[in-house]
């Protein structure tokens, strides 16, 4: 039985070996024309979605949100399978930068964590990213927010 | 509206959004999560002078897939929302208008987490 200790040694390892391969020293051009070309083909499949549902006749709110929506499926399917993974290693940012990135990060950590617990395992760790993106997501929206309101009452 | 031109822009426009992570990520070594964080606080505020309004109707899906799309959302939230209650639209818009795609993620993820196994490299 491995402790808990020499397991989260050897994660540390894995994980910076991950960012090692994930940022080499690199052909910075050749990386950027695969996120270029991933990333843009991403935002197509999002726009024919787009068209196809404004043309259903939802709003452009509605759209957006099921297009969201579909995108974020697909990521945690693919993140289910092992897949999202070996294809982000390939895309670099062209598949973190969309919201597909942004799905992934929640799903990968729910599905490795959950061993440690339904709570404090999966519950917890799903956060690990989203959280701060919620955090200064919605910090930002206040301050803009407030920014507004006062500048409505000057007005 | 015209279906490949639609695409195109939003191909291109997509394309180098992800490109400038690209470049984040290898030259100053920012982790993924941190890409994140900043493209949705920019976006949000991108979204909140004016700039990224422009960029949405050029682009469509172009600027609403990337993550600044999602920092713009919570921006045209809290500035709908100020002007359709008031004061306390500072404190609900935000999340409001960011309710179904957190959602969706932590749903879809824990319906995941339920059904997969963690894959050993």
């Amino acid at each position: 039985m491995e402790s808990q200790n020499s397991k989260d040694y050897r994660k540390k390892k894995e994980y910076e070996q991950m960012v090692k391969n994930a940022s080499p020293d690199s052909p910075i051009f050749t990386d950027c024309i695969k996120a270029f070309v991933s990333g843009g083909l991403i935002c197509v499949f999002g726009q024919i979605m787009r068209n196809y549902f404004t043309s259903m006749g939802l709003s452009q709110d509605d759209t957006g949100l099921a297009v969201s929506l579909i995108l974020i499926a697909i990521a945690v399917l693919l993140t289910g399978f092992g897949l999202f993974g070996k294809i982000g290693k390939f895309c670099g940012a062209g598949t973190v930068v969309p919201i597909t990135g942004f799905a992934n990060s929640v799903a990968s950590p729910a599905i490795e964590f959950k061993k440690e617990g339904w709570v404090f395992g999966l519950g917890a760790k799903m956060f690990q990213v989203a959280g701060p993106v919620i955090v200064y997501g919605t910090v930002t929206s206040f301050i803009v927010g407030i920014i507004y309101y006062i500048a409505g009452l000057v007005r | 509206m015209d279906l490949f031109e639609d695409c195109l822009n939003a191909f291109w426009v997509g394309g180098v959004i992800c490109v400038i992570g690209q470049i984040l990520i290898d030259k100053t070594k920012l982790q993924p999560g941190r890409i994140l964080v900043l493209y949705v606080v920019l976006g949000c505020i991108l979204g909140a002078v004016g700039v990224y309004k422009p960029l949405v109707d050029y682009a469509g899906a172009g600027a609403t897939v990337p993550l600044t799309g999602f920092g713009y959302n919570l921006a045209k939230g809290v500035t709908e929302e100020i002007d359709k209650s008031g004061f306390l639209g500072i404190f609900t818009g935000g999340l409001k208008a960011a309710a179904g795609g957190i959602s969706g993620a932590v749903v879809f993820s824990w319906i995941a987490a339920m059904i997969f196994e963690p894959k050993e490299k």
